[in-house]
Order: C-alpha cells, then structure tokens, then sequence
C-alpha cells in the first residue's frame, strides 16, 4: 500500500481502451513522472488522478482513501496546468487564495497561507498584478503559488514547463526540484521530456500506447531499460540499436555483429544467462556513451572492446564530439571526447564499455538474459 | 493590436487620398440625408412644410411638433404624445434584453464547458430558431400565450422576446466560450467551485466583449420590433413602435408631418444612443478570437 495507490486502472472513451491495467504504487513524498510520447495516455492517467476524468475499471486511492467518485476539490489534490490557468480577472494573490475561499476558509488564514507562499516562491512583489502583466516565467511560479496554498496531499503537474522557452525550462526544472526536496510532498509530473523524467523523479513510469512499459528508478530506467521503447524513448542521443546473434566461445557468451564490408565481430557479453541461447538472433544495445575513444574509457570497465572502424559522420557539440559509424546497417552513435579528432571516411578505434551492453529480444522486444 | 491596425492601413499617393476622401464624404452625406431631412422638417412648423419644400431650411425654427410628439399627439384615443409609449417599450427592452443575454450565456456555458451527449443536438436546434420567419410563430404564440394569461400583457411580450432572442445571444456566447479555455474550468472545479460560481466567478468576468455584442443586438431587435408589439402587446403594454405607426397612420385631422417626423426620430434615439455609446465594443467584440494575439 502506497500513498497514491493506481490499482488495475483502465480507461475506456466506448469501445477504443486507451488505458490498459495500470499499476502503480506511489509512495508518501515520492516524485512520480509519468512520461511517454504524445498520445500516450499519461495526462489521461493524471486527469483521473486528479478526478477530472472518469476512471473506467479499477480504483485510484489517496492516502488510504478510495477516490473513483470523490469531487476533484475533496481529493485534497493540487494541479499545475500545462497552460498555466491563472483566472485573467483575477489579481495574482485572489487566484493563489480562490481555491482557499472556495473551501471556506476565513480570510485571515487565507492571507497568512498567501504570504507564507509568496515569501516561498519570491512573488511576493507580483500579488496585486494580473496574469496578463506576467512573464511566462512569473506566470509559472504563480501556478504553482496557486496549487502550494492549498497545502495539499498530492501534487500534480501537467507538462508545467513545456511553454517556457529553453533557458527558464532548465531553471524552473532545477527550482521545482528544490521545491520538493524542501515540501517532500508526494508528486505526480506528466511530460514528454525524457531530461525532465530522468532529473526530476524519485520513479518514472514510462508509458507507450496506453501501456506503462517500465516502471524505475531514474537509473533502472536508464541503464536497464525493460524493451527497446524504453531503451531508445530515454536518452539523448538515443541507445544504439544493433542487430547481432550470440554466439558462445569457451562457454562464454559474445554478441556477434556485423560490420562494414561483411566482416564479423565478437563482442563478450556480460550476461552468463545468454550462454544457453547459442546462435540466437538479439538486438544488442549500447549508449552512445558507452562507446567512445582510447582515452575516454570507463577506465573500472570490466569488460572492454575495440573495434576500428571508418567514421561516416562527425559532430562536434562542444562538451563532447559524437561520430557514427555502421554496424549490421544501423547508423552507431559514440560519445566522444571533444579533443578527440576523428575525420569521416578514416578509421577510427573506438573502445565499447560492454558492461553496459543490453540484449533485447527482436520479436518481443523485450530486454533478455538478466 | 494598435500596431496592427497601423500595419494594415496601406500607403496610398496624394492623388489616390483625395479621390478616396471624397468618395467616404459623398456617401456619408448620401446615409446621412433621410437623417437631416428629418431632423429639418421636425424643426419646422407645418406650413413651412405643406408649403412645398422639404429640404429647404426651417424659416423659423421651433420645437414645438418635439413637444407635441412626445407629451401632447393624439394617439389612438388619448393624446398622450409617445411618453407612455416610450416607457413601456424600456420596461419591455430592459428585462427582454438581460434576461435572454443571461440564459444566453448560462446556454453557451454549458454547451462548450458541461457538454452532454447530444449537445449538437441542443445548440443546432437553437441556432434553428434564429432562421424562423416570426409570421409563422404568430398563431401559435398567441394560443399559448392566452393559455398562460399573458395575453396582450408586458410579462407576455417580453417572454416573447426572450423566446426568439435565446437563440442568437446562445449562438454569440457558444463561440467566445468555445475559445475560452478548459483548463481554467478544470482549476476552478479543483479549487472547489461548482457550476454557478465557476460562471460567475471565472467565465461571466471575461466575457466583457461579447455581452456587449449581444446587447447591443438584442436591445436593436427588441426595439424595433413591430410584428409582435402589434400583435401580442394589446392596449396598455403597446410599445413605441406601434404608437409611431398609430401615429403616423391616423386616418382622422391634419397630418403634422413635422409631429411624425420628431416622432420617428424620438423612436430612434435609444438605439442610436446605444451604438454611439456602444458601437466600438460592438465591433471589436465580433472580431474577437478571429485574430490571434
């Protein structure tokens, strides 16, 4: 038993389901992003969290608390909208206290909670102004004024900062972090920014086509990826896909891929398991960080491979230099270092960290072997 | 936006300026001519206009058929002049126009934030009865109106008028409120307000513009109206209107064409009162949400 508890959750709109049994367990003052491509039912899920849509089967409960028929307003719930929502009529300060009012709280107490907030986010300055006065930034911070004041069991955050332009967004990304390590209160954050997900959460549930495919911490998530969705949805740039077959030498197995020019490769693999699937075809998955030059090797990597290969594209983006090559007629991304020098169309040693290598399964897509 | 409006005008030569000036003159001055014609012949005693000549100026000015239309005109039986009238057309206009602005609203609030299965149905009917020529209603309103006891009273014609004014206040309000956004509903109904306060709180607040659109419509139709002043308004509850043509129609005596003139022109005043007043938000609220930003 969670905090937030989605049990068997599913989501019709007639015949069409777009929300297939979810699960998931939320703990007291845990940071859950939802996160997944357009469509893929995420802010549908948070919407029934927060009662704005009927939930189909299954139960949503809060704090102990069954909620599939309570008013939005008695979940004792918060919500930041995407665009923000601030009622234009209103002064910054009467929309941070509607919700208050609406519940029937004396003014004093409503004026106390107002400062206590203002102090908090430092908009102390922005009460008496309205919406339309305010940057997209200040906008930002007064939406999520509006959702602290009710001091609420849950938050959730609907793509908060998908409207603000770049710079902010890693800003407001680094303050709302802040935010919940100061309040630790029990969050639930909808976006389709994977950086978002990966920074943000204490668990992500990445989610495709009404499903969650994977459930995890950041780094589960990250390093283990349950399927290739997940493996290439998450990271930037994604994981390196590769077609390869395991063959097994001295009872150890090896990824088998083919490079340019037909020539074979055997690359070890660190799964023990994968040494009863001989000659199975898989898809073998490598970061692009994984993959890089002499120097820039994991130097605690147990297992390390070089192949040379000819460089076909190069881009230098100022931290790091990615250069691809292609392998089994799959472009390959590495994570260079910048002064590293690779020219297109030269050879180049590249060194493969394959303790961080994953296999998947090519008909299910799933990750195998551990 | 007012820079928008000064990107839009074009440039134009010197020459092309002055042949467009002159155009606008000539065809204000060709609208405005009934106006003047009226206004001068109001202001002069009959002979001058018996005499012959209708655009020619008043010789001696007087206010008198002003007078005489307002307090002293025999209409129908009584010479009352048009006050009588004139005040039941506003206790008509006033609580027809605010009452089918109102549930106008109430109508688009619902039909774009609390939508129910068949709520095309609902909205397409109601755009319906904008299209309804009014002479066909006639019988059937009057039958009806008689078996509610509102027969010739002031509460029947103003129920009238909301009837058929419901349609179009629904129609204006349904499409501001189409582009006002749902989200903000959602936060209200998280922050606890239910249906009434959500409207009058968040939605009526913004919807400045569009009332008075929808105002300056309805106070026009109703106003004007003369079909069902005539016909279901009986003697007590008849407005300006039908006393203008009661007036101007009398078969019996002189006709004052200088009395009728300052007649028709007191008949007119309050809807031009309301657009001079009004006339800038009326436009500006018709364009609302067509042009982004």
């Amino acid at each position: 038993m969670g905090f937030l508890d989605i049990d068997n959750v599913t989501k019709s709109y007639g015949t069409v389901e777009v929300l297939h049994r979810v699960d998931i367990s939320v703990g007291e003052g845990e940071f859950l992003v939802l996160v997944g491509p357009s469509g893929c039912g995420k802010s549908t899920l948070l919407n029934m969290i927060a009662g704005l849509e009927e939930i189909t089967s299954g139960t949503i409960s809060i704090n102990g608390r069954v909620v599939n028929d309570v008013h939005p307003s008695r979940r004792n719930i918060a919500m930041v909208f995407q665009s923000y929502a601030l009622y234009p009529n209103m002064t910054v300060g009467q929309n941070m206290t509607f919700g208050l009012e609406m519940h029937g709280v004396p003014r004093a107490e409503r004026e106390r909670a107002l400062k206590d907030v203002a102090q908090l986010l430092q908009i102390g300055h922005l009460l008496d102004r309205k919406p339309g006065q305010l940057s997209g930034g200040q906008r930002q911070r007064v939406a999520m004024g509006r959702a602290l004041v009710r001091d609420p069991d849950v938050f959730l955050f609907d793509e908060p900062l998908s409207n603000l332009d770049a710079k902010l967004r890693v800003d407001m990304r680094t303050e709302i972090k802040k935010l919940h390590h100061r309040l630790g209160r029990t969050t639930v954050y909808v976006t389709h920014d994977q950086i978002e997900a990966l920074t943000l959460s204490t668990r992500i549930a990445v989610m495709n086509k009404g499903h969650v495919q994977q459930l995890g911490t950041p780094r589960e998530i990250y390093d283990r990826p349950a399927n290739t969705f997940v493996a290439s949805f998450m990271g930037n740039p994604s994981m390196n896909l590769m077609p390869a077959r395991i063959v097994v030498q001295g009872g150890v197995p090896h990824a088998q891929v083919t490079l340019e020019g037909a020539s074979q490769k055997l690359l070890r693999l660190g799964q023990p398991a994968l040494a009863a699937q001989d000659g199975r075809e898989v898809i073998l998955g490598l970061r692009p960080e994984a993959i890089t030059d002499e120097g820039g090797a994991d130097r605690s990597a147990q297992l390390v491979e070089q192949v040379d290969h000819v460089v076909s594209v190069v881009e230098p983006a100022g931290a790091d230099t990615f250069a691809s090559f292609t392998v089994g007629g799959r472009d390959v991304v590495a994570r260079l270092r910048a002064n590293s020098q690779p020219r297109v169309g030269a050879q180049f040693p590249f060194r493969l960290n394959m303790d961080k290598a994953v296999v998947f399964d090519p008909r299910t897509e799933a990750r195998i072997g551990d | 936006m007012s820079v928008a409006t000064q990107s839009t005008a074009v440039r134009t030569g010197r020459a092309g300026r002055a042949l467009i000036v002159t155009v606008l003159i000539f065809f204000a001055l060709f609208y405005l001519l009934p106006l003047g014609v009226m206004v001068i012949n109001s202001l002069k005693p009959l002979p001058e206009i018996t005499g012959g000549n209708m655009m020619a100026l008043p010789q001696e000015p007087t206010l008198e058929p002003w007078r005489s239309a307002w307090s002293t005109a025999q209409i129908g039986v009584q010479a009352t002049g048009l006050k009588p009238y004139f005040l039941n057309s506003i206790l008509m206009v006033v609580p027809a126009v605010a009452i089918s602005t109102m549930l106008g609203a109430l109508n688009g609030y619902v039909l774009t934030k609390w939508r129910f299965p068949g709520h095309r149905w609902v909205f397409g009917l109601l755009l319906f009865s904008c299209f309804i020529p009014f002479q066909i209603v006639l019988i059937p309103m009057a039958r009806l109106l008689g078996l509610m006891g509102l027969a010739g009273s002031l509460p029947g014609l103003i129920l009238v008028h909301v009837v058929y004014g419901i349609g179009f206040s629904t129609l204006y309000f349904r499409n501001y409120y189409a582009a006002f956004p749902t989200e903000l509903v959602r936060a209200a109904m998280i922050d606890g307000a239910g249906f009434f306060r959500i409207f009058w709180r968040i939605m009526l607040p913004v919807s400045g513009p569009i009332a008075v659109v929808c105002i300056i419509w309805q106070f026009t139709n109703i106003w004007n109206d003369f079909l069902f002043g005539v016909s279901f308004a009986g003697l007590d509850a008849m407005p300006m209107t039908v006393a203008l043509n009661n007036l101007v129609q009398s078969s019996t005596g002189v006709r004052e064409y200088n009395v009728h003139f300052a007649a028709a022109i007191l008949a007119a005043l309050p809807t031009l009162i309301v657009y001079i007043v009004a006339g800038r938000y009326f436009v500006r609220g018709l364009m609302a949400g067509s042009v982004k930003g």
